[in-house]
């Protein structure tokens, strides 16, 4: 179990993991470099299928990757190891984290700090919609949708979960209508 | 039981986080009113945190709200809650990923859902905002807000600085003016 392949995988991970911020995207090229190129446990081509099934997965695509490569490397105890070695440095950083803020919060200027930082993480959210956004490839109607999507979470009280699944089961239905259309004009 | 109900939940918001950490962000938010666990405003500080720490937002944020509930074991049990949908469907994506690479279904399904996520995602930025005090309670200090909040959008678009650095700066301007 204790494996070489299997401490590589922890100890990368476990490094990578701290520095990154800002969400999934910035730890891929560290992941890139530490995982494909230093330690070679996985080729380039087999990083590029991780990094599609990654976003294709529930989950935040850092860790998504993290889980894949272990299993690429060493199977589940593999992704045991990389999952564990991302997220330990995670965990210790939070509860240092709430330890501090429960010490601080009603600190005036702890408190008018936040409202800065409230309003960076409120950017950064917003960055993380935009950039969603500007990955899709059919832009007009992906548009409509997002507003529509905003304004039906704007006026109801509807579970956001709902609208995922019911676009899981329309975007499918879509799907089959237009390939069912693409089969018969290739017919004709 | 507190765990049970933390685990499943989590579970469930795990099945649906389509897209990233981000989009957990409106799930909590749902689920925390919906039970009645704590106020958006106290969410808002949650992930604030969790947004100036390094691993994902929606994470951080479940793993916090998790503890508020039910101390570390809640903590930890939520964690365990968000992740298993993600290692149980990327164990089963990964024997499956020829079939899906090229699968036409695949790309159309994700472009459709991820419209629905930046629509998601913009939600919870502007419900998050509404909890802000100093937005709502208006003043020259909403203006410092706002031009906070749309820095760090220009910066994020049109340069390369790092994320910790923006919210480091943030937090400075909101000591001194906030």
């Amino acid at each position: 179990m204790l494996h070489k392949k299997n401490i590589d995988l922890f100890i990368s991970f476990f490094k990578i993991s701290p520095i990154t911020f800002g969400g999934g995207y910035s730890m891929i090229s560290l992941i890139e470099r530490e995982i494909v190129l230093k330690k070679q446990l996985i080729t380039e081509q087999e990083m590029t299928e991780i990094l599609t099934l990654a976003q294709i997965a529930p989950g935040a695509v850092a860790i998504n990757s993290a889980i894949l490569i272990g299993l690429r490397v060493s199977g589940l105890i593999g992704s045991f190891f990389s999952l564990l070695g991302i997220m330990l440095p995670n965990i210790i950083i939070l509860a240092i984290a709430i330890l501090l803020y429960s010490l601080f919060h009603d600190n005036e200027l702890v408190k008018a700090a936040f409202h800065g930082i409230g309003a960076a993480v409120i950017g950064l959210i917003l960055y993380a919609g935009y950039t969603m956004w500007k990955s899709n490839e059919r832009k007009l109607i992906s548009t409509i949708v997002s507003v529509l999507v905003l304004g039906i979470l704007l006026i109801t009280k509807i579970n956001p979960i709902f609208l995922i699944a019911g676009g899981c089961v329309i975007t499918l239905l879509l799907y089959q209508v237009h390939d069912s259309r693409n089969k018969r004009k290739k017919l004709m | 039981m507190v765990y049970v109900k933390l685990f499943i939940n989590f579970f469930i918001i795990g099945c649906f986080s389509f897209g990233g950490g981000y989009t957990m962000l409106p799930l909590i938010d749902n689920l925390i009113s919906k039970e009645g666990w704590m106020s958006t405003e106290q969410l808002t500080e949650i992930i604030s945190i969790s947004g100036m720490l390094p691993g994902s937002i929606g994470i951080n944020a479940a793993i916090f709200v998790g503890y508020e509930q039910a101390g570390i074991t809640g903590a930890f049990v939520s964690m365990l809650g968000l992740l298993s949908p993600s290692i149980a469907s990327l164990i089963l994506l990964a024997k499956l990923f020829n079939h899906l690479k090229e699968h036409e279904a695949t790309k159309f399904v994700m472009n459709g859902l991820k419209a629905i996520i930046v629509g998601l995602i913009i939600f919870s930025a502007i419900k998050f905002s509404f909890t802000m005090e100093t937005l709502v309670n208006f003043s020259y200090k909403s203006f410092i807000f706002l031009g906070v909040l749309i820095l760090t959008l220009v910066s994020l678009t049109y340069s390369r600085i790092h994320p910790l650095m923006i919210i480091l700066i943030a937090g400075i301007i909101g000591a001194a003016f906030l």
